[in-house]
Parts: C-alpha cells; sequence; structure tokens
C-alpha cells in the first residue's frame, strides 16, 4: 500500500456519506448558511468529521477535521499559546475556510487564505483527494488550497486541513479615543492588530511583548487621550469589501452606521453592500473549474461564489 | 538600448531571410520585427534557464512592451497553434522557463517599469520584468519595502517571483510571495486579460489570484503586478552563533519557534560553506565552526533586545559556541552579503554545483541532514549546506566537476535520494524553486492520481488547450493535452 493511501476510517466514512452520486450540500454551523445562495432543497445535508488529529506546536502546523469548530481549535491552540486566522463566530473549521471571511482583526492575523496549508477533500466522484502539503513552506505543484478558501464547497467538501498556527502575542491591548484620525494613526504605528473606525470613535488593538505595546501606546499619545478598552465596538452584520483607501470616503449617508477597519478595507455596516461586479471573463474561468470539478453539480448545488455578500 | 541588444541585433542583421516563417511575420507585425527575434544566438540563449535542464529550442523569441503586445503574441499562437513560454530573467532552478518542443519565447524584461507607488492602499502596480531587489531600492526612501528577497533578487523578476511563488530568507516572518500579491493582471492563452484578485478586502469568488501565483507560467502570462508594500521595521538585530555540530544549530532552530518567536529570518551554514564565504568576501564567519545559525530580529527595539537576548540564551543551552550580534549596519550588510553570495562562493570549492530545494519538518532538520551527509558520502561527493532553517527549507548544494567521468550520474542519483529522504520524513519536493522539469518524476511521491487529476483540472480552467508552458509541473501522465500541444508546433520551421 502506498504511503499516500487515506486509512483513517473517519474520513473515508465521510467520502462514503458524500458518495457518488445525488445532490450534496455540507453543513457547518449554519453560521453563513444563505451566504451565496440557499442550498438547494434537493440537497442531502452531509456534516464534516470533527477532531484535532494532531497538532504540533514547533512546527506551528495543526491537523484537524474539518467539521471542529473554531472555538474547540482554537481552544486547544491556546494551551501552547498559539491561534491561528480563522475568525471567531461561532463555526466550523471546514464552514470558515469555505466561506474565506477573513478576522475582523487580520490586520494583525492575516487573511485566511493564508492560513491553509493543506486540505483533504471529497470530490464529485466521491474520491478523498489532498491538495497542497504538510510544512509551513511549500511549492509542490498547483495549489488547490487557494483554491478550495471561499470556493463555498462548490468544488470539493473539506474532510481535513492542516492549518498554520501563529504564537499569541504576549500583550494585546484595545484602545479607545474619540477624534482622531485612523489613517493617520496606521501610518505611525508598525504592525497594529487593528484599527476599527466609527466616524468618530478610533479603536486601536497593539499585539506583541508588553514593552512594545507601551512603546506604541506612547506613540498614541499626541494623537489623543487613549483609554484601555476590553474589545473591539459591536460590528454591525453586513460586510463591505472595499479597498483600504475607499475606507476615507465611508460616511453615514451611504453606510449607515458602520465600523471601518483601517488598513484592510473591509467595512462593517448596517446596509447590505451594493452587488459587486464580476468580469464576464473571471465567470468564464470559474465556471469552466466548477464544471471539471464537479461535472454533474452535485456539491453544494444553489450556492455560488461569485454571488454578492450578504 | 543595452549591450545585449545590440549585440543580438547585430547577430540578427547577419541572419537575413530567417524571418520568412507565417508565424515570425505575424508576431512581427503584432510587435516589431526588432522585438522579434529568430537568429540562432537569440534562440539558443533562451532556450536555457539557471538550471541544469536541457530541452527543446527557442521558437521566436518576443519582447513585448504592453499588455496588448502579450495579447497579440497569444492570439498568433493559438491562430498557428504554438505554445508560449513566459520568461523573466531566467534565474529559476528548476527548469520552468525551458522551452520544450519549439515554442514562441516571450521574455518580458522590457515591461520593467514601476507604474504607481500607492501609499494609501499599501501595494505598488509593477511591470512583470521589474527586478526584485530595484523595486525594493525605489520603495526605501518612503519607508516600505517588498518582502520577498529570493538570492538572485538582484538579477530576478517580479512576473518571475509570481510564476514560482519565491521565497527568501526573509519569508520566515513575511510568508513567501503569494502573501504579498494582492492582485495580477494575466493574459491567458486565448487573449483574454484577466484582473485575478484585487486591491478590495475580499475580493469575490474563487481565489484565481492566489491559484495563479506558483503556477510557473502555466497559466497565462502575467503582464501586471499589485505587490503588497511592507513598513520598514525602526530596529533590526542580526546574530551569529556558533556551533560544534550542525545538529545544535538544527535544534535551536526548533527551540527558537518552539519558544513562540517568528524570527525574521534564520539561516544556518554547515562549515564547508562559511570557509568558501570567508575565502570570497571576508564576511567573518567564524571557519572553525561546524555549523553557525544567523538569526534576524526586527520590529521595536524593546521587543527586538528581549528576543535576541532570548535567542542567545536558547542558542546556549543548545551548545552554542559563541554568540554574537552584528555591531554595525556594515557588519549587519557582510553578514548578509556572504549568506547571499554561498552559491557564488563554492566556485572555489569545485566548478559546477546542483542545488537542491526541498522541505522538511523544523523538528527532523537535524536527522535529514544528517542523511544528506550520509547519501552525499554514499556518492562520493562532497555537500554543503546553506538553507532557510526556520521555515524547515533545505538546500543542499553537490559540488562537483562535471569533467569527471560519471558524476552526473552520481549526483542525480544522490539529488534523488536527498528528495525522497525529504518526502519520507513528511516533508514536500520544493520550498521555493518550483517543479519545472526538475521535479516532475517526483510529484508522484506526494500526490496520488487523483490529486495530480484535480491539479490539472485547475490548469485547464485556465489554459483549456494547454498551450502556456506545456510540459511542466505535472508529469506527462496527468498533464491535460501536453503532448498533443507540443505535436502541434509547424515542424521543419526551426530546424
Amino acid at each position: 500500500m502506498s504511503l499516500l493511501t487515506i486509512t483513517d476510517p473517519v474520513l473515508l466514512g465521510f467520502a462514503e456519506e458524500v458518495g457518488t452520486a445525488g445532490d450534496v450540500a455540507v453543513e457547518g454551523g449554519r453560521t453563513r448558511w444563505s451566504f451565496g445562495g440557499e442550498a438547494s432543497p434537493t440537497a442531502r445535508l452531509v456534516a464534516a468529521p470533527t477532531g484535532v488529529v494532531s497538532y504540533q506546536p514547533d512546527e506551528m502546523t495543526v491537523q484537524v477535521r474539518a467539521g471542529t469548530t473554531v472555538a474547540d481549535l482554537h481552544a486547544e491552540l491556546a494551551k501552547h499559546g498559539q491561534r491561528t486566522a480563522l475568525p471567531e463566530r461561532g463555526g466550523t473549521v471546514g464552514g470558515a475556510l469555505a466561506v474565506g471571511e477573513n478576522a475582523a482583526e487580520s490586520l494583525g492575523r492575516g487573511p485566511i487564505r493564508n492560513a491553509l496549508l493543506q486540505v483533504r477533500y471529497v470530490s464529485a466522484e466521491g474520491e478523498l483527494v489532498t491538495g497542497g502539503g504538510p510544512t509551513v513552506k511549500n511549492v509542490t505543484g498547483y495549489n488547490l488550497p487557494k483554491l478550495l478558501v471561499g470556493s463555498l464547497g462548490t468544488l470539493g467538501l473539506m474532510a481535513e486541513v492542516i492549518l498554520r498556527t501563529n504564537p499569541t502575542p504576549h500583550t494585546s491591548r484595545w484602545l479607545k479615543a474619540e477624534g482622531v484620525d485612523p489613517f493617520a494613526i496606521y501610518n505611525d504605528l508598525l504592525r497594529p492588530g487593528a484599527i476599527m473606525w466609527d466616524g468618530t470613535t478610533t479603536w486601536v488593538l497593539l499585539e506583541g511583548h508588553g514593552v512594545d505595546v507601551d512603546a506604541e501606546q506612547q506613540l498614541l499619545a499626541p494623537h489623543a487621550s487613549f483609554a484601555e478598552v476590553d474589545g473591539p465596538p459591536d460590528l454591525p452584520a453586513h460586510r463591505w469589501s472595499l479597498t483600504p483607501k475607499d475606507l476615507r470616503g465611508a460616511n453615514a449617508e451611504v453606510h449607515g452606521s458602520f465600523v471601518a477597519t483601517i488598513g484592510t478595507g473591509l467595512l462593517f455596516s448596517t446596509e447590505p453592500a451594493p452587488a459587486q461586479e464580476v468580469a464576464a471573463n473571471i465567470v468564464e474561468v470559474s465556471e469552466r473549474a466548477k464544471r471539471f470539478f464537479d461535472p454533474t453539480g452535485r456539491l453544494n448545488p444553489g450556492r455560488n461564489p461569485l454571488k454578492a455578500r450578504v | 538600448m543595452g549591450v545585449f541588444d545590440r549585440v543580438m541585433n547585430a547577430v540578427q542583421s547577419r541572419n537575413p531571410g530567417a524571418d520568412i516563417d507565417p508565424l515570425v511575420a505575424d508576431l512581427a507585425a503584432s510587435l516589431s520585427a526588432d522585438r522579434v527575434r529568430t537568429d540562432g544566438a537569440s534562440r539558443s540563449l533562451l532556450s536555457h534557464d539557471a538550471s541544469v535542464f536541457d530541452g527543446g529550442v527557442a521558437g521566436p523569441v518576443c519582447y513585448p512592451e504592453t499588455t496588448a503586445e502579450v495579447q497579440a503574441i497569444m492570439s498568433v499562437a493559438e491562430a498557428h497553434g504554438a505554445s508560449v513560454v513566459p520568461r523573466g530573467a531566467g534565474t529559476g532552478l528548476a527548469g520552468g522557463a525551458i522551452p520544450l518542443g519549439k515554442p514562441i519565447v516571450v521574455a518580458v524584461t522590457k515591461m520593467n517599469k514601476v507604474l504607481e507607488i500607492d501609499l494609501d492602499n499599501r501595494v505598488a502596480w509593477v511591470e512583470p520584468g521589474v527586478i526584485n531587489l530595484n523595486l525594493t531600492k525605489q520603495l526605501a526612501p518612503l519607508g516600505y519595502h517588498f518582502a520577498p528577497d529570493p538570492s538572485s533578487q538582484q538579477v530576478c523578476t517580479i512576473g518571475g517571483n509570481v510564476a514560482n511563488n519565491s521565497g527568501g530568507p526573509h519569508c520566515l516572518a513575511y510568508g513567501v510571495t503569494d502573501a504579498h500579491v494582492v492582485a495580477v493582471e494575466v493574459v491567458v492563452p486565448s487573449g483574454d486579460v484577466l484582473m485575478l484578485g484585487g486591491l478590495e478586502a475580499e475580493p469575490l469568488g474563487y481565489d484565481l489570484r492566489g491559484a495563479f501565483v506558483g503556477s510557473e507560467g502555466t497559466l497565462g502570462i502575467a503582464t501586471k503586478v499589485a505587490v503588497r508594500l511592507t513598513k520598514n521595521p525602526p530596529a533590526v538585530r542580526t546574530l551569529l552563533l556558533s556551533f560544534s555540530s550542525v545538529a545544535d544549530a538544527a535544534n535551536t532552530v526548533s527551540g527558537i519557534i518552539a519558544d513562540g518567536m517568528v524570527p525574521a529570518a534564520l539561516e544556518v551554514m554547515d562549515q564547508r560553506i562559511t570557509q568558501a564565504v570567508e575565502n570570497y568576501v571576508h564576511a567573518g564567519y567564524p571557519t572553525d565552526a561546524a555549523a553557525v545559525l544567523l538569526a534576524e530580529v526586527e520590529g521595536l527595539p524593546g521587543g527586538v533586545a528581549l528576543d535576541a537576548e532570548r535567542i542567545g540564551e536558547i542558542g546556549r543551552a543548545n551548545g552554542a559556541t559563541e554568540v554574537r550580534a552584528a555591531e554595525s549596519d556594515e557588519e549587519r550588510a557582510l553578514l548578509w552579503k556572504g549568506r547571499k553570495t554561498a552559491f557564488g562562493a563554492i566556485a572555489q570549492v569545485k566548478p559546477d554545483y546542483y542545488l537542491h530545494d526541498t522541505v522538511v519538518p523544523r523538528s527532523k532538520l537535524a536527522e535529514v541532514l544528517e542523511q544528506v551527509y550520509a547519501i552525499a558520502d554514499t556518492y562520493d561527493l562532497i555537500v554543503m549546506n546553506v538553507f532557510h532553517a526556520g521555515d524547515g527549507n533545505l538546500h543542499p548544494l553537490l559540488v562537483f566537476d562535471a569533467r569527471e567521468d560519471g558524476v552526473l550520474e552520481r549526483v542525480h542519483q544522490a539529488g534523488e535520494e536527498i528528495i525522497r529522504a525529504s518526502v519520507e520524513a513528511g516533508g514536500v519536493l520544493s520550498g521555493e524553486h518550483g517543479i519545472g522539469v526538475e521535479k516532475q518524476k517526483y510529484m508522484d511521491a506526494m500526490f496520488t492520481d487523483a490529486d495530480m487529476e484535480h491539479q490539472n483540472r485547475l490548469r485547464k480552467s485556465f489554459d483549456p488547450a494547454c498551450r502556456a508552458n506545456p510540459g511542466k509541473v505535472l508529469p506527462s501522465g496527468h498533464s491535460c493535452a501536453d503532448i498533443q500541444a507540443l505535436r502541434k508546433v509547424p515542424t521543419g520551421v526551426w530546424g
């Protein structure tokens, strides 16, 4: 038997459950259930297996089944002072990756797509397929993990992944001030964990060694008197995917009540984002990919990653 | 006009009548006659890259200056059933830029402008022929840099970095090229111009940008790249730790990561390398140590001092015989010069070398290195090790004299064993050089037939007819219509 043969009965069981025919939709924590369209009512619901398979803190990698909740994963990693770029919003690892939304603090944590090193998924043909590799650095072959992040389960159903972990900073401190220029603050700080702005109030997350956090807090003093707070503001429900520069034009008239995440371009708003235009030739390549990976359209029918965010 | 162009034009002028072929005529009509080269010298020169591999012979060599010209080349190629090989500076080590069959070679070196530096969005829009280090030099007065820093950064292009998802010593903390490419304008073989990714926070749809970066020129040609700008840190400290064994150095690296630090760089050099480097650039490396670890930490001054202190402690706990910090920018620059010219320095030992590139789990570094030395012994070869230890990225360097009978055979056999040992230890075939033609035959050590079939689906989504750099990355049984594409090249024209 080849070293490459997957023998984990849990993964094989999931592949069998997905099977080779009939519409299937994968169910995670349902935190983004309507994202990219409703699952077709004809689809049989399946759920990815759960559990942390192996965790090697000194490799900064963790192998985890896709049905595991992000909360459970991060609780395990916290024991060794680590975390991932996945957002903590109640869902599963597979769900977070399939949806592809970044954490609100992605300025410090990095985008979610950088977290996925290796993916094992069940194909439309019911086979277990591996993309990427187990090490933190790897350029072997085509980058299937990148293609899978944000794919809404339309190309394959994630069963197990290897994620990059990062050390949790020694110190994390949220600060808040009124009436300051968040863009100037972004320019003054080296690597802020997050900067959020609602048009009047600015929240700043400083992370790192205690001495560095203290030093950066000193750096903020000329801007305004910042007060230490427990965390970020409540974020409105709708995500607007803008450019970092666009955020300079954020205003109540267009965006309602909003929280802009400076440096990333992501804006949380009480108003739904307008539909985004996608170039016809991008649609063409995407549809071709879908046909190659899932010729009968049985994986998550009804969902389309090119549909606007809600 | 540079020296290269003048020489090439002179050569070309001695070959009148070489451009009577209809393919060449169409290309010349789309660009200009002087930017479509058909002379033997041009074609011979661009039939190789920095790798040891021979493929076919370059067909016409095109030097486009605009996206529209790249589109035109693609359209002409399609009309003539020709394949296309994109090329930057040709510094790749896996044979990714060598022609197979007689393809049109598209050299993007004339597309070398930094188009825009957009500080509000923290990106620079650059053409693919911009040289990596030139971009960083241009950004320096603004307080930013482009983080990927391959050893070839003085000559390699951003387009080549995108094609190979290139790394470099400082990718430990910052990530490889993929993490620094926000958007890419690509001409696909159909001639369509696609904008992959975007400056916005979460571009809709599949991450085609991520699929393109590292695809080794097999999905299309990048014509414009938005790269992320990284802020220069106010404090940098470079440490040099000496050890009496390579294993002690490797264990120190694991210890540093296990301690929760991600330094900017963690590079290990063995004694043979440091001796060669010292003879070459006098960088200040100790020549009596079995291995040295070059560790760089950067950030704010307070944290940098703490991390540097801690790295020293971990080193000493793992048997470091000396821990020294670079006292000045000059000393620091010299240490890095030594590291980055290591491959040049070995010429004093033997005239030829074969540089490998595999990744192993950090915890297996010491064990796999021991195997690497044993494998070299078995094949009666000298091996030198200089590598990105922080991410487990090995670069065993087999040095030899190609004039020795049968030595190439031994070099290839030893290389194969090193690759297999790395994969068996839980590693991967390539950390930053790519697969090209070098490692196709080992792909089945990491991937099943189904895995490779799925990679091929990705490839075909961009290039259904397989006309972009055919015959690379996937082994022939798995790469769509590559064989057919090669056969479709008109015969007898380029002989």
